[in-house]
């Protein structure tokens, strides 16, 4: 009894302790900032960046062998003292607009940033377009005289054959 | 007219289908590189092969170059690997281009035992530890090939495999048409 007890908890604590170091598997490499700011900056543009080779995730995300190389290579310039507009602008300058995960507006995202906004717009055009047409009305449900005229020509019609008695309905219904 | 109305959702439909039908058959690996029409980045590193000899980006410039970004833990740079030492070997492709390599952050004597046992295709390998070149370049994963030509312009970006089919269809016009320019003193 006391055996089992003392085993469930072991087990209890070793599986914790693998839980515990699979979460803290992401960062691999330390680096070391002089001061608050640089740090800051260095883990918002790791964000803003996108890992070339694993594009569903950002740098700061990604353990691949390309994003550790971009991190070092960001805090290089970092340290180089080289502003947030230059260094994402030598990062496009390599891997292409695509490396920012927030594009900037250009005639090659116009249909990214403004395509959202444009449904939007169709979607209220036909919204209303939909509800103002005319609802149905006494007025324009009535019939106009050649429509009158048809319809009593059908109702004689209509009466004339029903006094044939071999109609195949009517005999049915008698049986 | 308004049975054409009718039928525009299921157009929309239709075409919206085609779209994304497209979308799913694209590679979104394979992308232009930022880099080409610009010049070589400037480098100092060591080779390979020496950890005491420096290199930099004049030792390459001057010759049309393909620069192979290769890494001993990459599967497909082995694949890649018996047509670079074709490249290397063959008479008239030896003759159109010189090939260089880049050790993309790997460690030195894994890769000094790679160029031993499956022999050294390279005039020499930059020994790119840091990957810090290859962010330079532009370079996404290994393996890469990048034709530079005789100015020091990088005129193509290829990421996957060499072969002798990828080499007819990617890199021979871009060879001839870089070499049909030097001829004619461009």
């Amino acid at each position: 009894m006391m055996l089992n007890r003392i085993l469930f908890i072991g087990t209890i604590l070793f599986t914790a302790f693998f839980m515990a170091d699979t979460s803290h598997a992401t960062p691999v490499e330390t680096f070391e900032f002089n001061d608050k700011v640089t740090k800051i900056r260095f883990q918002e543009l790791s964000k803003e960046l996108r890992c070339p080779k694993c594009q569903n995730q950002n740098l700061a995300d990604s353990n691949s062998t390309v994003a550790s190389a971009l991190r070092l290579d960001l805090y290089n310039l970092l340290i180089q003292g080289r502003s947030d507009a230059e260094i994402v602008d030598l990062m496009v300058g390599r891997y292409g607009e695509f490396v920012l995960y927030r594009p900037r507006v250009s005639s090659l995202t116009y249909i990214l940033w403004f395509g959202p906004v444009l449904l939007i717009l169709i979607g209220i055009t036909v919204v209303i377009v939909i509800l103002r047409k005319k609802p149905v009305t006494k007025e324009n449900l009535a019939l106009n005289r050649q429509q009158k005229e048809k319809l009593q020509q059908l109702l004689k019609e209509e009466t004339s054959s029903n006094s044939q008695p071999s109609s195949p309905v009517n005999k049915e219904d008698k049986e | 007219m308004n049975k054409v109305i009718r039928f525009l959702p299921l157009v929309l439909v239709i075409a919206l289908g085609i779209v994304l039908y497209r979308g799913l058959s694209l590679n979104p690996s394979d992308m232009p590189s930022a880099l080409v029409g610009k010049a070589m980045p400037d480098f100092s590193l060591s080779i390979v092969k020496d950890a005491e000899k420096t290199v930099t980006k004049a030792d390459l410039v001057g010759d049309i170059i393909l620069l192979n970004v290769w890494a001993t833990w990459c599967p497909t740079c082995k694949y890649e690997h018996p047509y670079l030492l074709e490249i290397a070997t063959n008479p008239k492709l030896k003759s159109q281009v010189k090939l260089y390599g880049v050790n993309y952050k790997d460690e030195r004597a894994l890769a000094q035992q790679w160029l031993t046992n499956y022999q050294d295709p390279y005039q020499f390998s930059i020994f790119d530890e840091e990957g810090l070149l290859g962010v330079k370049l532009g370079v996404f994963g290994a393996p890469e090939t990048f034709v530079i030509d005789h100015h020091g312009i990088i005129r193509k970006r290829f990421a996957g495999a060499l072969d002798v089919r990828m080499w007819r269809k990617e890199f021979e016009p871009l060879i001839e048409q870089i070499i049909a320019e030097r001829k004619q003193g461009k």
